[in-house]
């Protein structure tokens, strides 16, 4: 038997990948289109069936409601983390959403978590990935931005999850960069990654020894990218617009979102020109044109942009180097695709960056080398092994709420710390911990992963129970935590509960729904169709059988149409469309000759003539799931 | 190669570290699980499968005895060579027993690496190792402050009491300054001149702790516990020493750039 395909996927904030190791080189894997990259764009269709991709990208401007970009913004994250978020994407949030909570998004009638959005994406990238290879596809190796925390991570695994992907791993995006960069070079150096893509930015340096990949220090920021200068140009031609014409469109959301289209292109166009000229159509016949030079663009840029330098600077002092012990700088992620990144770089580092990978590309394709080590290996990764690190501090608050590190930032991993624990008071029976995640000083100001108590300790006198619990962040950087009450021996019952994740339960819950949009949705449709279908010509039968053509029948097509009938309704019961459909067929040929009567004396409605499009599909159709009922409202 | 170079390293330096109190004689002789031939420490060296993690410290871990003066070339390389024996990436399609155990024994590598790669770690792991509670130490005088509402007030080295004392006012003045929007170049420069000094101070302790090392590594195997706690408590005091002038860096640094 061949072994497992094992797929990379670059699940990006504005575009996703899928890429596999095809020989000895990773190649990337098109969509139906025939384009490598598919939009990581979701919208919901009038149907409520789920569109991903290019095809979904009409929808975020005719029917905004029903359209979401840039979700991973959103990943692992809570309500008030999101904030700055809200104001400045038109994400929308369910109104019955309570702090604390996962969060969910609105498209149309219906809601999703950013996993669920994030997993139809995936999706898109497996079914295009079983397209091309002719068989499933069911391991993967995600990439996720280097200075993702726990959350964030444990929410991207979740997405493969209920995308029926089993995440063999996470690999930070920067290093899946630097494998492909390495497998093309085979160098030994030092090498420095800098990721500035849609939504996030990851700076990290490596040392390349031999097919080792040793992450020496990462940094970043999970919001900073494309996305910012994106907004930023939005805001500036919402004020001009406002102040030239007179015309506030910051609430008509078809208007902003004709705007994102309109700066987007201007942002790509000015990498090659030194100027362009925006024309947006307004509404009430009225325009915005105006001309930007790369200059002006550069200079409204350069707020954002030097957001990147501090990250270095912090990953190189945390390297222990200096500028000019960088061997070289790779460039990833879109955003560096600008002349003025690109000199900002060349500055930070003192050297001109390699700008020889595709820096949309480079990601996944690193994706899919990794992929290729964990199924084994080939000729081309022999020797080729990965050292990633945590790229935050782990902490457990201590009295005082102040953070307590047990595994600093760059710490390779996999990594673990022990801490041992006692009791205060006689009999106590449950110690709480809280774990946290940054460098603060604070725990009010660290990111709270989670909170948890270890139960069933035996009872002892405060402070005679000594209980070692090991916290171990895996090669996803996935934190994992074991107890055990030493003097007993005891191993004791840990709840970790996720700050903002998503507790298995409902992953499992949402493994199950997910089905409802593919293809078991579509069968539950054709079912429901159906049966309306059947209840209006039988309707219609109810009918023809008070009608004066019910009598000219001869007794023998009155029983044959009484059972074929009787059949129909049996059937409708049950959840076989192609039993519905038959049943539906033969009783509509049973009764044609009553429906020609019927014509012929020009009585009654004319069965055959019954517009199915009038039949009320609401009734009798509930079937008691809340997404299905949304459907039909 | 890899796998016997490492495995005859270890098993070489196990007799000689019989003063460790968690040998692994017993296990370096057992089976490996899987093939049944005899085991490695860390995986088998005949058939390369990882073995279950044996709680160790971490210069038993890579085979070396409790010495500080290390060559950490050598450390990096048989560090990158147990990586690729053990690390979960090399274990993804193995059992689940398997992978589990790679987990474990990859993050004992790497937390061991860490540890003894860096000087002033592997020096209080030592004398953790030793019996010596340093953390312990800070943790309860810092609780004791908490307690009572203040910040945790470092004992000064005595060499360093007056210099920290005139130290102190200089930034209390420059504080005051700041507070009013003044500015006297002058008190900056010195300040300036004296962070700097410290700087080279805390540097040189570098070179001074290097000294007790060469005296921790001549002890004899049969060095009575008197002599070893000797050089154990000249660590300790400069690590304490070391510890207070970069606290007192940080401290100057922040009312300089404050």
């Amino acid at each position: 038997m061949a072994t497992d395909r094992i797929v990379g996927i670059d699940l990006g904030t504005t575009n996703s990948l899928v890429a596999f190791m095809q020989g000895e080189s990773p190649v990337v894997i098109p969509g139906e289109d025939g384009l490598n990259l598919v939009p990581s764009v979701v919208a919901l269709d009038e149907r409520d069936q789920i569109i991903v991709g290019n095809a979904a990208r009409k929808y975020l401007i005719e029917t905004p409601e029903r359209a979401v970009y840039s979700i991973k913004r959103l990943m692992g994250r809570g309500l008030e983390d999101i904030q700055e978020e809200l104001q400045l994407f038109p994400f929308r949030l369910a109104e019955d959403l309570h702090a604390g909570e996962v969060l969910r998004i609105t498209l149309g009638k219906k809601t999703f978590t950013p996993p669920e959005i994030s997993a139809f994406i995936l999706r898109q990238l497996k079914r295009n990935a079983e397209r091309f290879f002719n068989a499933p596809v069911n391991k993967a190796v995600i990439t996720v931005p280097a200075y993702f925390n726990d959350a964030q991570r444990q929410a991207t695994k979740d997405a493969g999850r209920i995308a029926g992907l089993e995440v063999l791993r996470l690999v930070n995006e920067p290093t899946a960069a630097s494998l492909a960069y390495g497998l093309d070079k085979k160098q030994n150096g030092i090498v420095a990654v800098y990721d500035l893509g849609g939504g996030t930015f990851d700076i990290s340096i490596l040392k390349l020894h031999d097919g080792i990949f040793e992450v020496i220090a990462t940094n970043g920021d999970t919001h900073l990218g494309g996305d910012d200068i994106d907004n930023l140009l939005i805001k500036i031609a919402i004020d001009d617009i406002l102040g030239d014409a007179n015309l506030d469109v910051s609430r008509n959301s078809e208007v902003v979102a004709t705007i994102r289209k309109a700066v987007i292109e201007t942002k790509i166009a000015l990498s090659s020109e030194s100027a362009t000229e925006m024309d947006i159509e307004l509404p009430q016949g009225k325009r915005y044109q105006r001309e930007i030079t790369r200059e002006q663009f550069e200079q409204l840029i350069q707020p954002i942009i030097d957001r990147t330098v501090g990250p270095c600077k912090q990953a190189l002092k945390d390297a222990g180097l200096k500028p000019a012990q960088i061997d070289e700088v790779v460039l990833v992620g879109g955003s560096t695709r600008i002349p003025k990144v690109r000199a900002l770089v060349e500055e930070l580092f003192q050297r001109k960056p390699h700008t020889d990978l595709n820096p949309d590309e480079v990601v996944a394709l690193g994706a899919a080398v990794q992929a290729n080590i964990l199924g084994g290996g080939s000729e081309a990764t022999e020797n080729m092994l990965l050292l990633d690190v945590t790229p935050l501090s782990l902490g457990i608050e201590v009295a005082g709420g102040v953070t307590d590190k047990i595994i600093l930032r760059n710490s390779t991993i996999p990594a673990s710390a022990t801490q041992y624990y006692t009791t205060q008071i006689d009999g106590q029976a449950n110690v709480a911990i809280h774990v946290l995640q940054g460098e603060r000083e604070l725990a009010k100001d660290c990111r709270s992963l989670a909170r948890f108590d270890l139960k069933g300790i035996p009872p002892m006198t405060a402070g005679m129970a000594r209980i070692e619990v090991k916290f171990l962040i895996d090669a996803n950087g996935i934190l994992h935590v074991s107890a055990r009450e030493q003097r007993s021996g005891k191993e004791s019952e840990i709840e970790v509960q996720p700050s903002y994740g998503l507790t298995d339960d409902q992953v499992e819950n949402m493994i199950l729904d997910s089905f409802d949009f593919a293809e078991e949705d579509f069968r539950r449709r054709q079912v429901i169709e159906a049966r309306n279908e059947a209840d209006t010509i039988l309707a219609a039968l109810e009918k023809g059988k008070k009608s004066p053509a019910w009598g000219q029948l001869t007794s023998d097509e009155k029983k044959k149409i009484a059972k074929l009938e009787k059949a129909l309704v049996q059937t409708k019961g049950e959840d076989d469309y192609s039993a519905i459909r038959t049943a539906i067929d033969l009783l509509n040929q049973g009764t044609m000759r009553l429906a020609e009567l019927m014509m012929d004396t020009a009585v009654g409605t004319a069965l055959k003539g019954k517009n199915m499009d009038e039949a009320d599909m609401g009734e009798g159709t509930e079937t008691g799931h809340p997404v299905a009922r949304a459907d039909f409202e | 190669m890899a796998s016997v170079f490492v495995a005859n390293l270890f098993m070489g330096n196990v007799e000689s570290n019989t003063s460790s109190s968690l040998t692994m004689t017993g296990d370096a002789t057992a089976t490996c699980w899987s093939c049944g031939t005899m085991r490695a420490v860390h995986f088998c060296s005949a058939c390369g499968k990882v073995q279950p993690p044996v709680p160790v410290d971490y210069f038993t871990f890579f085979g070396l005895s409790r010495k500080l003066n290390l060559n950490t070339a050598l450390l990096e390389r048989e560090f990158y060579e147990l990586s690729r024996k053990l690390h979960p990436d090399l274990c993804a399609r193995a059992d689940k027993r398997e992978q589990e155990w790679s987990l474990e024994q990859s993050s004992l590598l790497n937390d061991a690496y860490r540890t003894l790669k860096d000087p002033i770690k592997r020096t209080e792991y030592l004398l953790r190792l030793e019996g010596v509670e340093l953390e312990e130490q800070s943790k309860a005088a810092t609780e004791k402050a908490r307690a009572a509402g203040e910040i945790k007030k470092q004992v000064v080295p005595p060499d360093l009491l007056e210099e920290v004392f005139e130290l102190n006012m200089q930034l209390e003045e420059l504080r005051a300054q700041k507070k009013l929007g003044e500015d006297d170049p002058a008190l900056v420069e010195e300040i300036g001149r004296q962070k700097l000094e410290l700087e080279e101070k805390y540097e040189s302790l570098s070179e001074e702790l290097k000294k007790y090392w060469d005296e921790w590594d001549r002890l004899p195997g049969n060095a009575t516990e008197e002599g070893r706690r000797k050089v154990r408590d000249k660590m300790v005091d400069l690590l304490n020493r070391r510890s207070y002038i970069r606290n007192l860096v940080r401290d100057v640094s922040e009312v300089l750039e404050g």
